[in-house]
């Protein structure tokens, strides 16, 4: 397997509606076979991103090259790549059988291999014995895996999945994703998804691209930007965090909640104001007298696996989330210790930015609730 | 009012209603039977009429007339509008309105301007009268009903579906075929319905263009009425009524068959 060709490159890629710059200047490679995921909060430009590489929308400036072969002016039916939408796009006058069949009848396929193929593709998206079923008498979950199921029965080179798994309960979703992982490796398509579950994008990608109104932020593998994520917004987005400012003393010296501690950034200068992110799985809970930093828990909730606790030392103003696997009682007093690699020192964003990121991430949280409401 | 007093009400207000409309057809039906060439009385029992209105070259040939002119013009008529409403559903909203605008103006205003304009054109261009215009008219003024039948079936087509079939490698033309002409199909169905019957009742407008030679069958029974409504008529009339009456039958019938069949598919599933 070659693994260092450049199956799809964006250059410069600018979309604008109505004078609205939705995509701005992106450039994006990905290589063949690659499992690369873009995430991001609601509006920033992922769907835009996919209808590009579809063909459905042509960009305002830039281009698009596959294989290394210009397609700006390819129409889709020539592209080979097929795609999950956001909204199924199912065809309501055939069942799911034909549905899935659609494409591979369009290709001429041989009706036996039509055969194997659809069914191996119901087998794996749980949907047998479900053939000959009209698609709108299907609940959400399913129409979403009769799509996904007539998308990659064609084995395209590249498949673009919006948010294929949104309509799922985590049990399933949990299982689609190690069957889209396995699949995706056993037929060596390109895959690149979009996801607005973050835990979703950690666990799949081989390469993961954060972006925000249509520029992108970072680019790298979930350990690359799980530990170093480049600025406060990616910090946030990708996991819960504590972003406070600080002022970096001196180099590998950072003074924040009113200590100064050791950390491992330098390059930043003397005096300088810096955002301070620390990741609340990152703390270390001592005895009071112990700690760095003290504070009563404030709250205290169950997430399944750890809790999440609130901590703030009395006439403190920043307050911490920490988890935790080991309980500990609201109003009880504890100590938290950081070691100098929990230290994450960005660039300070400004004002504009700060509130730009609050919006998206509320807008976010909001639809991560109401995960098919109607936004767009 | 008891519960039976006010069935019983409902059940007269429906005779009643009844009544008035089948009431007169029925005379019309008992009189097709009349062996008396008057209208007044009952003169005995007779299939006579319906003999003669088969000899009759006249009607015959009205009958013929009125039928190829509704199968070509609903026909044309279909594919006219059909075309016309994705153009139009294809357009930005401004133009689209504009244009919708135009298209309900034939549909509100009289027909008899419609047929009166048309025979102007006609004899500007120094067309003659005959089935052509007979036909043309009858598309013009069915055209508009059939792209308002078509367009709100586009309106609720999902607009990623045709997107969703060039992705999986259909041309924009087998994208049409394959997934927008079966979704919006049951507008272009009853577009062509109401072309078709629309063309079949067609008095107003055919009377202004069709001539001596073209004469469809209302402009032909009303010619005839205008010195006495012959029994022939009657017997006519008859028998339309009772094909109009087997067609509504057997359609619904057929759409209760439908229902039913999709209520079992759906608990089935
Ligand atoms: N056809 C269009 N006309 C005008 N604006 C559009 C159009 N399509 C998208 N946009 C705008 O472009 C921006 C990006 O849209 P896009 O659908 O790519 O977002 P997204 O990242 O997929 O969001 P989500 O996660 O909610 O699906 C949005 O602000 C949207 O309002
Ligand atoms: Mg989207």
């Amino acid at each position: 397997m070659n693994n260092t060709n450049t199956l799809i490159s964006l250059r410069g890629v600018t979309v604008e509606y109505d004078g609205v710059v939705v995509l701005d200047h992106l450039d994006l490679d990905i290589k063949d076979k690659e499992f690369v995921t873009l995430l991001g909060p609601s509006g920033c430009g992922k769907t835009t991103t996919l209808r590009i590489i579809g063909g459905f929308t042509e960009p305002s400036q830039g281009d698009v090259f596959f294989d290394g072969v210009k397609i700006n002016d390819v129409p889709p039916y020539k592209r080979n790549v097929n795609t999950v939408f956001q909204r199924y796009a199912l065809f309501p006058h055939l069942n799911v059988y034909e549905n899935i069949e659609f494409g591979l009848k369009i290709t001429k396929l041989p009706e036996e291999e039509r055969k194997k193929r659809i069914k191996e593709m119901l087998a794996m998206v749980g949907l047998s014995g479900f053939e000959l079923r009209r698609v709108n008498q299907l609940s959400g979950g399913q129409q979403q895996r009769v799509a996904i199921a007539r998308a990659l029965v064609n084995h395209p080179r590249l498949l673009l999945l919006d948010e294929p798994l949104g309509a799922l309960d985590l049990k399933l979703r949990k299982e689609m994703q190690i069957e889209l992982k396995r699949i995706q490796q056993q037929l060596g398509i390109t895959f690149l998804y979009v996801t607005h579950d973050q835990e979703e994008a950690l666990t799949m990608s081989d390469r993961i691209v954060i972006m925000k109104n249509g520029e992108i932020q970072q680019m790298g593998t979930p350990t690359d930007i799980y530990n170093e994520p480049i600025n406060a917004f990616v910090a946030d987005f990708i996991g819960e965090s504590n972003i406070v400012d600080g002022v970096m003393i001196e180099d590998y010296l950072v003074e924040f909640g009113g200590r100064r501690l050791p950390c491992l950034d330098g390059g930043f200068g003397k005096n300088v104001k810096v955002d301070v992110v620390i990741r609340p799985e990152d703390w270390e809970i001592c005895k009071p007298e112990n700690g760095q930093f003290r504070g009563i828990v404030k709250s205290s909730v169950f997430k399944g696996v750890h809790y999440e606790l609130m901590v703030q030392a009395p006439g403190e103003e920043e307050e911490w989330m920490v988890h935790t696997i080991e309980n500990h009682p609201v109003g009880s007093e504890i100590g938290l210790i950081l070691t100098p690699d929990d230290i994450h020192i960005m660039n300070k964003m400004s004002p504009e930015e700060e509130a730009e990121l609050v919006s998206a991430l509320e807008a976010d949280s909001i639809l991560e609730d109401g995960e098919e409401s109607d936004e767009e | 009012m008891t519960k039976k007093q006010n069935s019983f009400t409902s059940n007269l207000y429906i005779f009643i209603v009844m009544a008035f409309m089948y009431l007169p057809i029925l005379v019309m039906i008992i009189y097709s039977f009349n062996d008396s060439k008057s209208r007044g009385a009952w003169a005995g029992f007779t299939t006579k009429w319906y003999a003669d209105l088969l000899q009759n070259e006249s009607i015959l040939t009205a009958l013929w007339n009125t039928l190829i002119v509704a199968v070509i013009s609903s026909v044309v008529a279909t594919l006219l509008g059909t075309a016309a409403a994705v153009g139009i559903q294809a357009m930005k909203k401004r133009n689209r309105e504009l244009i919708m605008n135009f298209t309900y103006l034939p549909v509100m205003s009289p027909e008899i301007v419609m047929g009166v304009s048309l025979m102007l054109l006609f004899v500007m261009f120094g067309v003659d009268f005959s089935l052509f215009t007979v036909i043309v008219a009858h598309i013009t003024f069915n055209v508009p009903y059939v792209i308002l039948s078509v367009l709100p079936k586009l309106r609720q087509m999902d607009k990623y579906l045709f997107e969703a079939a060039m992705d999986l490698g259909c041309t924009p033309l087998q994208a049409f075929m394959k997934v927008m002409l079966p979704e919006i199909m049951p507008g272009i169905i009853s577009g062509f319905l109401i072309a078709f019957t629309f063309s079949l009742d067609d008095f107003n407008i055919s009377y202004f263009v069709s001539g001596e030679r073209a004469q469809t069958l209302p402009v032909l029974i009303y010619s005839m009425t205008r010195k006495r409504v012959s029994p022939e008529i009657n017997a006519l009339s008859a028998i339309i009524f009772v094909v109009v009456l087997t067609v509504l039958i057997i359609t619904n019938l057929n759409d209760v068959r439908k229902e039913k069949q999709l209520q079992k598919g759906g608990r089935r599933g």
